[in-house]
């Protein structure tokens, strides 16, 4: 079973957190730069994501070119995303290649080109995202549900908008790299096969000498909510139901996710068993907890043809009306087996590991090992839950449908 | 890393890769049917009936299925392809045997026609799902006209028309002849105990008729054109692009993959300098199928509608420069470093070895170990790639494009 979890603070800030695996060939790491799409300026929405794309385009002494080539040569399987409070850079190799890899990830957040010259391709590929989204139904109706439900700019999507990606330049550019990509509040997060004294020097070396930069706060504005259609040409109608939940690091935390987990988890969960499996309704339909740093929600989904879409909608709600009168013992029995094999299995995933560490710092300040998160399951009652059920029940429900037409919100409930 | 076999009398076969140090331990029956051992008649049929296996058994009904393994806290699953019909559950070791008696108690399905009425309407919304979902049913109407009559060129939902018109008979005279034993594999990895697996098995499978079901492997005639499908309400344009390429027992198998990789990964390949980094293309990759007796290498591509041609004419460019003047040192390097590595963090989990470990063996009839597969990447050469290039030229085949435009001229 794992080991301690190691961590380390730099003093401009920055905090490395790593926990060995020394049962796999792999190390992975996941690097989180505190500039997500929530520092996007009003009128330049997706700019967090622009510069993201543009850090890719070149850095330290590699141009583009070599860049991928390295990577590619060293075996990183690699991804970058964008998230509210985040840019996210990780990737996963052999255990031997590591070090190299951080390196080179290192210059990308610290020593990007950023060249002009690539502005208006880096532009294009901001463009294809925007049209992509627009044939992804399924997509597109969670992006604008989490927009509607949580306050601006929680839940703005990282794309942006057509509009404003249009007018950004190479300058606003640079700008919001010098001004957001910082030591403060960046989290490195390692797991799998590495030397921890090799790594706590190396990752010292690579970022040590980085200075810091201000804070600036987010400013807020209250949501739409309600509910609302969305006219598109389609099949299936696609329907979003949200409501509000208990952030990660609230001590409600558990009971919420179990109560999250009732619902929409194995195929034995609720919303599978009522509206797929008794009712034939449709073929995807989950819930599933979302957590910001200070506030949380659960975000439900179901996509079925349009004429059933109605009595889908109706199905949905009810089991979401219902779970506020309570979860039973059963029901919590079989998640605690998920979620102990769950965790178990991430034991066999370095990339899963270095993502949840750095994800537990970013929301705990701390990491919670693999063992804790068992025992902290292990102690969830029923009591628990309907507690906080009692208290929380599902209800005040934003919810978005898209499709050919629009369906009535079932009276007393949203 | 011990891998391990045995045959029960009536014909089931057991194989393991069996690792001691695995946390976990994966189980899947691998039964060689699909979409290809279909007629148009019942076509979807194989897939439809990989849904009513979790419909309930003799002895246990739909919702005992999924509460059971939930209740061992499996992450269970089933998926139908052209060619077989895989039903697994990654369990921790001490579920090895109840998670083999659940699997195998399902793929003895009741088939109860109340399940099958309810069943039908999930399995309609999964077509609908995917019509609604890019590149719109463009790569089932690709492999339609590239195989033209060809068992390969049916798709492996069926249609709402086969689907709606299927029968509950039809399906249990369906399941008779293709589930019996001696066309099924049983299949671990990961923290395996063989003996008890094979004593499972036994006790669980052994009274299974052993009805071999034949297939007939016919050679494709595949064709060659350019067809476009108009749909207005789509933002982008698609394209799918199907040639030839090696099959499943082709030694060429593996130069194709790593020439798959050279021109067409998601990064770092010919057609991502080109197209995707850029900005002219949202998405161009180049990846290689293989089947029992035919192969393809397909083409993908979105991007903007007004694009289309001027991207179809790059990625041909690039097939052919790549045919006439082959492909350098350099990539092909890069290519064996990302493709092993791919290997190696593949197979640190248990089920993806279950799906490697399986598909060789339904395929092939061969167990190769991570390490044969790491060692028949290191040794390609160049000349096998360039082989390959010849024999398998990406640049002959079937383009279908789906999109805003109603009229694309094809590449030249």
């Amino acid at each position: 079973m794992s080991e301690a979890i190691h961590c380390e603070s730099l003093s401009n800030g920055l905090v490395l957190v790593a926990e060995p695996m020394g049962w796999l060939e792999s190390a992975a790491f996941t690097l989180l730069v505190p500039a997500g799409c929530v520092y996007d300026p009003a009128e330049r929405s997706g700019l967090a994501n622009f510069t993201c794309e543009m850090s890719l385009r070149g850095a330290g002494r590699r141009d583009s070119r070599r860049f991928v080539e390295d990577l590619d040569n060293l075996g990183v399987e690699r991804s970058e995303s964008v998230s509210d409070a985040h840019v996210r850079y990780s990737g996963a190799t052999v255990s031997a290649n590591l070090p190299a890899a951080l390196g080179i990830f290192a210059d990308v957040v610290r020593r990007p080109h950023l060249p002009p010259e690539q502005l208006e391709a880096a532009r294009q590929v901001m463009f294809q995202e925007l049209r992509a989204v627009e044939d992804e139904p399924a997509q597109k109706v969670m992006i604008e549900l989490r927009r509607r439900h949580y306050p601006d700019p929680w839940g703005r999507p990282s794309q942006g908008a057509r509009q404003a990606i249009e007018l950004i330049t190479a300058e606003e550019i640079r700008e919001f790299f010098g001004r957001r990509f910082r030591p403060n509040g960046t989290i490195v997060g390692v797991a799998g096969r590495f030397d921890w004294p090799r790594l706590r020097d190396l990752v010292g070396e690579l970022f040590g000498d980085w200075p810091s930069g201000d804070e600036s706060p987010v400013e807020e504005s209250p949501p739409q909510r309600g509910s609302t259609h969305v006219a598109y040409d389609s099949n299936q109608t696609q329907i979003g139901v949200a409501y509000d939940s208990v952030p990660y690091r609230h001590p409600d935390y558990f009971p919420a996710w179990g109560a999250v987990g009732v619902l929409s988890g194995g195929m034995s969960a609720r919303l599978f068993t009522e509206v797929r499996e008794r009712r034939g309704l449709c073929y995807s339909v989950y819930a599933t907890y979302h957590t910001l740093r200070h506030r949380g929600g659960v975000f439900c989904y179901a996509g079925t043809t349009a004429d059933r879409a109605q009595e889908t909608l109706e199905v949905l709600l009810g089991e979401l009306v219902r779970l506020g009168q309570g979860v039973q013992t059963h029901e919590l029995d079989r998640l605690k087996a998920r979620i102990k094999s769950a965790l178990i299995m991430q034991q066999e995933s370095s990339a899963a590991r270095s993502s949840a560490v750095a994800r537990d710092w970013y929301h705990l300040g701390r990491v919670r090992s693999v063992e804790e998160l068992g025992r902290l399951v292990d102690q969830l009652t029923c009591e628990r839950i309907n507690a906080y059920l009692a208290e929380h029940p599902p209800q005040d429900f934003t919810i978005v449908t898209l499709g050919p037409h629009a369906l009535e919100v079932p009276r007393g409930v949203s | 890393m011990e891998f391990r076999r045995h045959t029960l009398p009536n014909g089931l076969e057991v194989v393991a890769e069996c690792n001691p140090a695995a946390y976990s331990t994966a189980v899947g029956f691998f039964v060689k049917t699909g979409s290809r051992d279909e007629s148009d008649q019942i076509a979807g049929v194989s897939h439809f009936l990989e849904h009513m296996a979790f419909k309930g058994t003799a002895k246990r009904t739909a919702d005992d299925v999924n509460r059971h393994f939930d209740e061992m806290g499996a992450h269970y699953n089933a998926f139908t392809n052209e060619e077989a019909t895989v039903y697994y559950a990654a369990v921790l070791p001490e579920k090895q045997e109840a998670a083999v008696e659940l699997l195998s108690d399902i793929l003895r399905p009741a088939l109860r026609r109340d399940d099958f009425d309810t069943e039908k309407q999930v399995i309609l919304e999964e077509i609908h799902m995917y019509e609604d979902q890019p590149p719109f049913g463009a790569d089932d109407k690709c492999k339609a006209a590239y195989y033209g009559p060809h068992p390969l060129g049916r798709s492996v939902l069926g249609t709402v028309e086969s689907i709606s018109r299927l029968s509950v008979e039809a399906m249990r005279e369906y399941f008779q002849s293709r589930y019996g034993a001696a066309n099924i594999a049983l299949v671990g990895a990961g923290q395996i105990d063989f003996a008890t697996l094979v004593d499972s098995a036994q006790r669980f499978c052994g009274h299974w008729e052993p009805a071999r079901a034949q297939r007939i492997v016919e050679s494709p005639d595949p064709r060659q054109g350019f067809q476009v499908i108009h749909k207005p309400a789509a933002t982008q344009q698609y394209a799918v692009w199907m040639a030839a390429g090696p099959s499943a027992t082709d030694p060429d198998r593996y130069a194709a993959k790593v020439l798959a990789a050279i021109l067409g990964d998601d990064t770092g390949s010919r057609l991502f300098w080109e197209l995707v980094d850029p900005g002219l293309a949202e998405h161009a990759g180049l990846h290689h199928y293989e089947y029992d007796g035919a192969g393809l290498m397909v083409t993908t591509l979105s991007c903007e509608p007004e694009q289309v041609e001027g991207n179809l004419q790059r990625i041909l460019d690039v097939y052919r420069a790549a045919q006439r003047h082959g492909v350098t040192d350099g990539e092909l390097a890069q290519a064996k470093h990302k493709v092993g590595s791919r290997v190696v963090l593949a197979s640190e989990r248990p089920r993806n070895r279950l799906f490697t470990v399986g598909s060789d063996w339904v395929q092939r009839h061969t167990y190769r170990s991570v390490r044969d597969d790491l060692d028949a990447v290191a040794a390609i050469s160049l000349d096998e790639v360039d082989q390959v290039l010849q024999r398998w030229p990406p640049s002959h085949g079937m383009t279908v494009t789906i999109g805003p435009r109603d009229q694309v001229k094809p590449p030249a």
